[in-house]
């Protein structure tokens, strides 16, 4: 009965499973974003994200093979060493020997593996010699980018989540078949393309965090105070990131949407903008004329 | 007498050396002292709140197992991650701990009871009000807190009454778990049968006295945060807000100041436990007894200097990153001679695999998976990638369910015919076994993947490309529940009701120490004359 029980259990199991994988969406890839069913780290677009990706790597290689050292040694002794086999049991219990070396050993394998991680670190700190620093400040929830050094200074604006996917959402995003579901945003960072840009993060509420998977960055936004990072991408493109620390109920609804330009076009993506801004700024300006005039 | 429900059958013979008439009926609870009964409380409880903390899980998953909201909208969605969160470290992990000192620490060091009977009994009843407290939190205005379990400042500055009332549960169930600490360290101290040195404790004594350490020192430092907490909410201070020369991040050194070395406090027992199941069924000495305590010791001490390695992309200076790096590092070469110890225990050993060998090797290899993502997590640069996301909730939860629930049960199979007299049906716990297991990995293997692709934790909804992995791990979730109240209904209750075989003294074959010298279910009170131990104190001579 036991077993019966079981094996609806699996079959209905199985059942979803497959109900799942074939109901999937009929969603793609999204370049610079996450992929369907993505395995690993996003495609590097930075030196930095090119660095933990092999970092990861490397570890990865580490950990498969001590894992199957390990328990090679484990399923072999589970094999042999059993008492339905008719094997007695030996009588040691401790080795000195054995015990030093199992304790220097692995000391070796995290020194080993502590060098290029310190060397990453240290790059990944150099916020130094930015050819463009732009202030990411996190609002509960949208992200406000101000263009601070460098080519485009002056330039500021406000990115928020397309309201459309927002109210998708809520209505349970049936039949949705959006790349860019939830990572979709009205005005996305704007950057040259090989170009170091800082970013100093902050935030105006509580904690968030400014993240772009692809360029290897992760910097939480802390109310009250300024933290920095940096990124030089290397191909242009579209490139996303979400905020990635808790900061109240709509933590799933604040995207970050980096685009990459080449520096033609990043000049002439800055001149659009500036002259937006003065053509903005120039009634605002002639009222106050008027108005010191009276 | 032990956990069985019908409490009329005393144990013959033991009668006579009641002095005073056992207590029945809601007294002998209410009013227990006896270390059994409050050890059989503390386990009842705690798997009261698993299901609790279960059933919020499942509420998560059912969520998330398609893009868009379905169930919950996501402020309720917050306050689900954060109260399964509370409610499984606070009201069942820490608490299932402490029922297994209960029970077993007078047992295995020949003790008559815990030390302090009467604040045992007082730090168990203590955590009702506690849990009835958080547990209502969803009741009050504005629902249960929603700052994650963590309660990073300034988000808790946003929260409604219900964060008061958690943080008031959080206090008493922290002089709880001191007075708890308190009585267990004072028991092993004092109390140890002649004969029971330090050095000839069980591994489960050794660890827990250890983790009794850990708790005495970290339990006030949660406390004064969520203090300082409190005040900046009510009292005008401005410990954690800017605009009064506060910082934001200061909570979170405080907070994982308590918190790193509480991850141990959640995995030194079930070390201690598996450290007492593995030679058990390979009929053959734990290796390295000396090595395995020395481990649990650096592993203790190493603790507290890892915290900020939860607060890497916080923006940390170089050497602050790479200090934590190192030191997190570090504590792979202890737990990794912890493991190594166990299968040398096994090698030439002559094992049998029952139930709770099962768990424990399911522990040795699932933990140890849980333990190589918390490696490549300590590298800070690779954490850039994977911090506060599916990767991080996928790594705890190997070193959590996979680590501390799996060796909880492996101890409880083991136990069980010594605290309940009857044997419970060995099928029905191997397929609790592998319907655990199984389901263990397809609910949280997939989340390594998610996380690599980027997906945050906390997320009541996210892009369409995560969809399938969500919808496995769901699945997943929903049969690693089912098989939690199977476990319950098929193995406890039957036992419990004194339904199947009786369990002889000594079920296992290779099961060695005192609480398999006093017979099954083990007697109402044991250890009253101090026992005459043999060489090696594992055995009654007089």
């Amino acid at each position: 009965m036991m077993n019966s029980t079981t094996k609806t259990i699996a079959s209905g199991l199985l059942w979803a499973g497959a109900w799942v994988a074939t109901a999937a969406h009929a969603v793609n890839d999204l370049p610079g974003g996450p992929a369907v069913r993505q395995l690993n780290m996003h495609p590097p677009a930075t030196k930095i994200a090119a660095e933990q990706h092999s970092l990861h790597w490397m570890m990865m290689v580490i950990c498969m093979l001590i894992f199957v050292a390990v328990f090679g040694v484990m399923f072999y002794s589970i094999w042999k060493h059993r008492k339905s086999v008719g094997h007695k049991p030996a009588s040691f219990h401790e080795s000195v020997k054995v015990e030093i070396a199992w304790t220097v050993v692995p000391l070796i394998i995290v020194v080993i593996m502590a060098i290029p991680a310190t060397r990453t670190v240290v790059a990944q700190k150099d916020t130094s010699n930015a050819d463009i620093t732009i202030k990411a400040t996190g609002y509960q929830w949208r992200w406000g980018y101000d263009y601070l050094k460098g080519e485009g200074d002056g330039i500021s604006f406000i990115s928020s989540l397309d309201n459309e996917q927002r109210v998708l959402s809520n209505t349970g995003a049936k039949g949705v078949t959006l790349d860019n579901y939830l990572l979709k945003v009205d005005n996305p960072l704007v950057v040259p393309v090989n170009k170091k840009i800082r970013i100093i993060t902050t935030s105006s509420d509580v904690i968030h965090a400014f993240a772009v998977p692809s360029f290897g960055i992760k910097q939480d936004a802390i109310p009250g105070f300024v933290r920095d990072t940096w990124f030089k991408a290397e191909i242009t493109g579209d490139f996303y990131g979400q905020c990635q620390e808790l900061c109240g109920k709509e933590h799933a609804y604040m995207p970050i949407h980096v685009k990459v330009l080449s520096e033609a076009d990043y000049s002439a993506w800055v001149k659009t903008q500036q002259t937006k801004k003065s053509a903005e700024a120039q009634p605002a300006q002639q009222v106050a004329q008027a108005n010191t005039a009276k | 007498m032990s956990a069985v429900i019908d409490s009329h059958g005393h144990v013959a013979g033991h009668h006579d050396h009641d002095h005073h008439h056992a207590p029945e009926g809601w007294r002998r609870w209410v009013f227990a002292t006896n270390h059994k009964d409050i050890g059989t409380l503390y386990l009842l409880f705690a798997f009261t709140m698993l299901i609790f903390g279960g059933v919020l899980a499942l509420l998560i998953r059912a969520e998330l197992f398609q893009p868009g909201l379905q169930l919950v909208n996501p402020e309720l969605f917050n306050q689900l991650t954060t109260m399964h969160g509370l409610i499984m470290v606070f009201g069942a992990i820490m608490p299932a701990f402490v029922g297994f000192a209960n029970w077993m620490i007078p047992l295995q060091i020949g003790a008559p009871d815990m030390a302090f009977a009467r604040m045992n009994n007082f730090s168990f009843w203590l955590m009702i009000p506690a849990a009835v407290m958080l547990g209502g939190s969803f009741f009050m205005p504005g629902g249960a807190p929603a700052a994650g379990w963590t309660l990073y400042a300034p988000l808790t500055m946003q929260m409604g009454p219900s964060m008061d009332a958690a943080i008031f549960a959080l206090h008493i169930l922290g002089a709880s778990s001191i007075m708890g600490s308190i009585n267990i360290v004072v028991t092993i101290l004092n109390m140890r049968a002649p004969g029971m040195t330090l050095m000839k404790m069980p591994m489960f004594v050794w660890t827990w006295l250890i983790t009794a350490y850990l708790l005495i020192a970290v339990m006030p430092v949660l406390a004064g945060a969520i203090t300082m907490t409190l005040t900046d909410r009510h009292f005008g201070t401005t410990f954690f807000n800017p605009a009064g020369g506060g910082d934001p991040i200061m909570y979170q050194h405080i907070f994982w100041f308590f918190g790193h070395p509480e991850v141990y406090i959640m995995i030194l027992p079930a070390f201690g436990i598996v450290s007492q199941v593995v030679p058990a069924f390979a009929r053959k000495k734990l290796f390295g007894y000396a090595s395995m305590v020395y481990a649990t010791a650096s592993i203790a001490i190493l603790s507290f200097i890892v915290w900020a390695h939860h607060m890497y992309t916080t923006g940390m200076p170089v050497t602050g990153q790479l200090f934590f790096m190192y030191a997190t590092m570090l504590i792979s070469v202890p737990t990794g001679v912890k493991v190594f110890n166990w299968i040398a225990t096994m090698w030439k050993g002559s094992m049998t695999f029952e139930t709770p060998m099962l768990f424990a090797v399911g522990f040795i290899f699932v933990f140890t998976m849980g333990g190589f993502t918390g490696l490549i997590l300590s590298m800070a640069p690779i954490d850039m990638q994977l911090q506060d996301g599916y990767y991080v909730v996928a790594h705890f939860h190997y070193v959590l369910v996979a680590g501390s629930l799996f060796a909880m049960f492996s101890g409880i199979y083991y136990w069980l015919p010594k605290w309940t007299g009857v044997m419970y049906a060995e099928g029905r716990g191997k397929l609790h076994f592998w319907w655990t297991l199984i389901s263990f990995n397809v609910t949280f293997f997939p989340m390594h993947f998610l996380g690599l692709a980027g997906m945050p934790r906390r997320y009541a909804d996210y892009p369409m490309q995560f969809a399938d992995f969500n919808a496995l791990a769901s699945v997943g979730a929903f049969a690693f529940g089912l098989a939690q109240v199977y476990f319950f209904v098929m193995v406890i209750l039957p036992c419990m009701r004194g339904q199947g075989e009786a369990a002889p003294q000594r079920p296992w074959e290779g099961a060695e120490g005192l609480e398999w010298e006093v017979a099954s279910p083990a007697p109402f009170h044991t250890f009253e004359v101090p026992p005459k131990l043999n060489e090696d104190a594992t055995k009654v001579i007089a």
